[in-house]
């Protein structure tokens, strides 16, 4: 079987930099991914819980902030492979394209995963679009 | 008037696995005798093969291009229109017990109210229940069946099969004396398995009202769906060496070919482990390595199922009696659809429009206060028309969201009011593999047109008379005889197909 990739994406009305302030720090994630309970960083190595009861280390692999490209996998046994990416592509002064891709083996630990990625950008364009009232709250 | 209303459903169950429709394995009297009593459907077609979508349209009453849950793994909207909302707000006291599955069963990141309410989040009225206590097929999940397993038997917990395998596609290990896959023998006592488990919770329901309430309660088995892994002490009921082959089974394996070659693409492509095209049925299985005896074993675990559901349903019934309010209550029975069984040398479902999976068993007791005539229908209904149908028994009128009719009690009543074709739809998308039919179900004739996919230019389809040919072994799609038929089929199925709402939802998870 192929590995499964499963690609979601967002215009997300904010500055691509503003977006990536957020979305590009490793330290942030649980503030914008519904269903993470619990994010511990040690340099390269991040771990997270999961509302279910599950704990996943991941490696960072790439967190390039003049690409705007954060990439990072799940290092859990029943993953052979895992790759999630995050880009963060300007399209004008205003607007940028979140694009959250997830390659995986199991090929369905991608859908699974991928789940909770299409509801992160829900929850990133809801919170960068919403008023500064709210954001600052 | 009272308005009480038992929903029974179960999953994946075929028509002819009641006595009441035919069957000849499971031994169903209490099927039977609501048969005997009320109205008996013959051509009840869902208007999906698959759970989420199936399950939706009954809540909804609506078809999945209007409900938008197009292939498991794709939630209902929590907004979605709900029969239970409905009848609650009418009053009624709702509950569902059992398997609901309108959202997604995988769900890690605990997204879904459904996967919550078992650890405690408050149910408030989620999709118009008041009630809401939850099973699938076996202990996985935070679900209310498996948080009462590790709680009370958590030795017990390992006897269930695997439904998934280590990579989480649907499990082909084999079990029982044949290897069949998703077959198993399970050492729970019957007590403790989930069948008799949705009786007892829906007991302890039940015995929460009042005699003078009115109730909604849907008590939705997960069996017979595989796996097949009924408790053991249970296996002596039927001798799966004395199991007849189902009558869609075909022996000769170059006819069974033959019939299959003559179907689009798709069907050979599964049978020989070179496509597979959806969630529905073990990924690394071949179908073509099903052997007679996988079947005979297959049904006979099946028909267990069956028959350990029938005597739940019964211990419901007779604690209704013991308080004096059976006569008063519409009692339905179904499923959201079947199981190939064996049929064309196939088994579990997919993208397969015909008999096994589309034929369900449907019954409606009518409350003795009605006084309707036992009947058998043989006008084509669909699980749609359920939702409006519970409406009419709670004394309403169905809202106009709901796209059914409330269902005959006769074949005059049908024709009186127009059934006459049913729709049934598929969706999937999964890893580049991409399936897409309408069928029609009308005038004793299934007919499949196939929307452009993965296997499929757009060109191909299904045509069947059900009058001449009811095992659909002969397509007439392309018999210029039937051309006529298949013509008017098609140009009444996209007169009355829904329009589907775009973009389609997205799919969030397997299952």
């Amino acid at each position: 079987m192929t590995l499964g990739s499963i690609r979601h994406e967002i215009v997300i009305n904010r500055p691509a930099a503003d977006v990536w302030k957020l979305a590009g720090d490793p330290a942030r994630l649980h503030e914008w991914f519904p269903g993470i309970t619990g994010l511990t960083l040690d340099g390269n190595r991040r771990t997270i819980t999961v509302a279910g009861g599950l704990t996943m280390p991941e490696d960072i692999v790439i967190n390039d902030p003049s690409a705007r490209r954060f990439e990072y996998s799940i290092t859990l046994p029943i993953f052979t492979f895992h790759r999630g990416m995050i880009d963060v592509i300007e399209l004008d002064p205003d607007r940028c394209l979140v694009v959250y891709s997830t390659e995986a083996d199991p090929r369905t630990m991608a859908l699974v995963i991928s789940g909770g990625c299409y509801r992160a950008l829900q929850e990133l364009k809801r919170q960068m679009e919403a008023p500064i009232e709210e954001t600052v709250a | 008037m009272p308005r009480k209303i038992l929903f029974i459903t179960t999953d994946q169950q075929r028509y002819d696995t009641l006595g009441c429709n035919g069957g000849q394995v499971a031994r169903t009297p209490v099927a039977d005798r609501l048969a005997a009593e009320g109205i008996r459907y013959e051509r009840a077609v869902p208007q999906s093969v698959v759970c989420m979508p199936s399950r939706s349209t009954i809540i909804t009453g609506q078809h999945p291009s209007t409900h938008g849950v197009w292939m498991n793994g794709v939630p209902l909207a929590v907004d979605a229109p709900s029969v239970a909302q409905v009848l609650h707000d009418a009053g009624v006291k709702t509950a569902l017990i059992g398997k609901p599955h309108f959202e997604p069963f995988l769900d890690p990141f605990a997204a879904f109210a459904e996967n919550r309410f078992a650890d405690g989040e408050p149910v408030n009225g989620h999709r118009g229940f008041d009630h809401f206590e939850a099973a699938t097929h076996g202990v996985a999940g935070n679900l209310a069946y498996a948080r009462w397993m590790q709680k009370n038997h958590p030795e017990a917990m390992g006897g269930f099969y695997p439904v998934l395998d280590g990579a989480l596609e649907v499990n082909a290990m084999g079990g029982g004396e044949t290897g069949m896959p998703q077959l198993w023998t399970n050492p729970i006592p019957k007590e403790w398995y989930h069948t008799d488990w949705c009786a007892d919770r829906t007991i302890s329901w039940l015995d929460t009202l009042g005699n003078d309430d009115d109730f909604f309660c849907w008590l939705s088995f997960p069996d017979p769906h595989h796996p097949q892994d009924v408790p053991a002490s249970e296996l002596g009921r039927i001798n799966w060496r004395d199991v007849e082959l189902p009558a869609g089974y075909i022996a000769d394996q170059a006819r069974r070919e033959a019939v299959l070659d003559a179907k689009p693409a798709h069907w050979r492509a599964w049978y020989d482990g070179r496509l597979v095209s959806n969630y529905e049925a073990p990924a690394n299985w071949v179908p073509a390595t099903l052997t007679e005896d996988q079947i005979r074993e297959f049904t006979a675990y099946n028909a267990i199922a069956c028959e350990l559901i029938d005597e739940a349903i019964g211990r419901v019934i007779a604690h209704l009696e013991a308080r004096g309010i059976a006569d008063d209550v519409d009692i339905f029975f179904s499923t959201d659809h079947g199981d190939l069984g064996g049929d064309f040398g196939l088994a579990f479902k997919g993208p397969y429009h015909v008999d096994g999976l589309m034929r369900l068993p449907l019954i409606w007791r009518p409350a003795k206060h009605r006084a309707i005539t036992p009947a058998t229908v043989s006008a084509p209904v669909g699980l749609v028309d359920l939702a409006p149908t519970f409406c009419q028994v709670a004394g309403l009128d169905a809202p106009s969201w709901m796209e059914g009719s409330s269902l005959p009690v006769s074949d005059d009543d049908a024709a009186a009011r127009g059934f006459e074709r049913v729709l049934t739809e598929w969706d999937s998308n999964l890893f580049g593999v991409e399936v897409h039919l309408r069928t029609i179900t009308r005038d004793n004739w299934v007919c499949t047109t196939y929307l452009r996919g993965t296997t499929s230019d757009g060109t191909d389809g299904e045509l069947y008379n059900l009058a001449e040919d009811p095992l659909q072994q002969v397509n007439l799609w392309n018999d210029p005889s039937a051309a006529a038929m298949r013509s008017d089929l098609i140009d009444d199925l996209w007169a009355h197909q829904p329009v589907q709402q775009l973009p389609l939802a997205t799919l969030v998870a397997p299952v």
